[in-house]
């Protein structure tokens, strides 16, 4: 029980000043996924039945790579960023909510650059 | 974590049911939520037979009847009788909606009333709205000018600056639109709502007030504005027919506008 009033409560620890640029970020990683998405899904669509070579000779010029590789930071930035409202929304405990939003940004970090770093191994021919 | 079940004292049961008096033509099944906090006991939903005969056409005028000649126990809130007030905000037949300006024959089948969703019930189909009116008075609904108003003149408003505040100034915080919103049962306690943000809207979008970037340094927050992720309840909702998702939509551009 609070005895503090409605208003106070409400007004809590003040506005963040922030949240602009979170809500800008989905909605732009989004915009550039339209595209990215349809061209990658597309081109493994027609990549159905070569080999690693022939998949290693389409990933490597560099418009290929850059593209996929625009594709998996664009769509790791959004996981993280719609993960992060789902999370702020329903879980409530506090150190639970902390633990799962580190989480999501360390999981999200890691793929991102681990899937980035294989583009870049098969580009450069490993 | 959010609760998505009902808590074990909150589970609804079946209640009494009062039959309409011999000889009732036109009988319409009320099924009214009850919960009283002086017996202890979980909420029931108590049935009435309305003889719509006897009665007005709204739902509001059932519920008067039943409270005259049926219950007096009934606990509700109704002043107006006209739409203008809000008091008698309710969920009825599902949907969120003032019990005066929704007429019983468009509701087909036995009339469901609740009290709003997601709100702490007082009584019967009483809400607590202690928290919602304090986050309309957080946003300061007020004008904020520097030099102090004018002693002897109004302050002047061009026709087409006007007609920007249409759709806004109707808002009469009944607390429909804010209690339909999934976004506000869960987050209430820091997200603004709907209406809040509507009347929050209606102040930046005044070309008398001065304080639009004060107003939204305190709306920039991930909380207060941005838990609206565009369901659009509010505007399904509200019984005015206003739009609250597209006032909250234009904070948001506001917000791009001057980054």
């Amino acid at each position: 029980m609070s005895l503090r009033t409605p208003l106070g409560r409400v007004r809590g620890l003040g506005s963040a000043k922030h949240g602009l640029d979170h809500w800008w970020y989905q909605r732009m990683t989004a915009l550039a996924l339209i595209p990215l998405g349809i061209w990658l899904l597309s081109s493994f669509v027609a990549q159905i039945g070569n080999d690693h070579d022939a998949f290693k000779a389409w990933l490597g010029t560099p418009g290929r790579s850059v593209g996929t590789s625009l594709f998996l930071f664009a769509a790791f930035y959004h996981m993280k960023l719609g993960v992060q409202v789902v999370i702020e929304d329903y879980v409530h405990t506090r150190w639970i909510n902390m633990t799962l939003l580190i989480a999501t940004t360390f999981i999200c970090v890691l793929l991102g650059t681990a899937s980035i770093f294989a583009v870049l191994k098969l580009a450069f021919g490993g | 974590m959010a609760e998505f079940a009902l808590p074990a004292n909150s589970k609804v049961g079946k209640g009494k049911v009062v039959k309409a008096p011999a000889g009732a033509q036109r009988i319409k099944k009320f099924n009214v939520y009850r919960w009283n906090p002086d017996d202890g006991n979980n909420p029931v939903v108590d049935t009435y037979e309305v003889d719509l005969d006897t009665c007005g056409p709204m739902v509001l005028d059932g519920l008067i009847k039943i409270k005259n000649d049926l219950d007096p126990t009934l606990a509700f809130r109704r002043s107006c009788r006209e739409g203008v007030c809000g008091s008698c905000a309710m969920n009825i037949d599902g949907t969120n909606t003032l019990a005066c300006t929704k007429a019983t024959e468009a509701v087909s089948g036995d009339v469901n009333i609740y009290p709003l969703p997601h709100t702490s019930v007082i009584k019967d189909l009483v809400p607590d709205l202690t928290n919602f009116y304090a986050q309309y008075a957080s946003i300061e609904p007020w004008m904020k000018t520097a030099p102090p108003a004018p002693a002897t003149t109004e302050r002047l408003q061009s026709r087409e600056d006007r007609a920007k505040l249409d759709g806004l100034w109707e808002c009469i915080l009944c607390a429909c639109c804010s209690t339909s919103c999934p976004s506000y049962w869960w987050n209430s306690d820091r997200y603004l709502g709907p209406a809040a943000l509507l009347q929050s809207y209606r102040w930046l979008i005044d070309s008398r007030d001065e304080d639009t970037g004060n107003r939204l340094d305190d709306l920039e927050d991930p909380f207060k504005l941005y838990r609206c992720h565009t369901i659009m309840n509010c505007a399904k909702t509200c019984p005015k027919s206003l739009n609250p998702a597209e006032a909250i939509a234009s904070i948001k551009q506001m917000m791009v506008e001057r980054r």
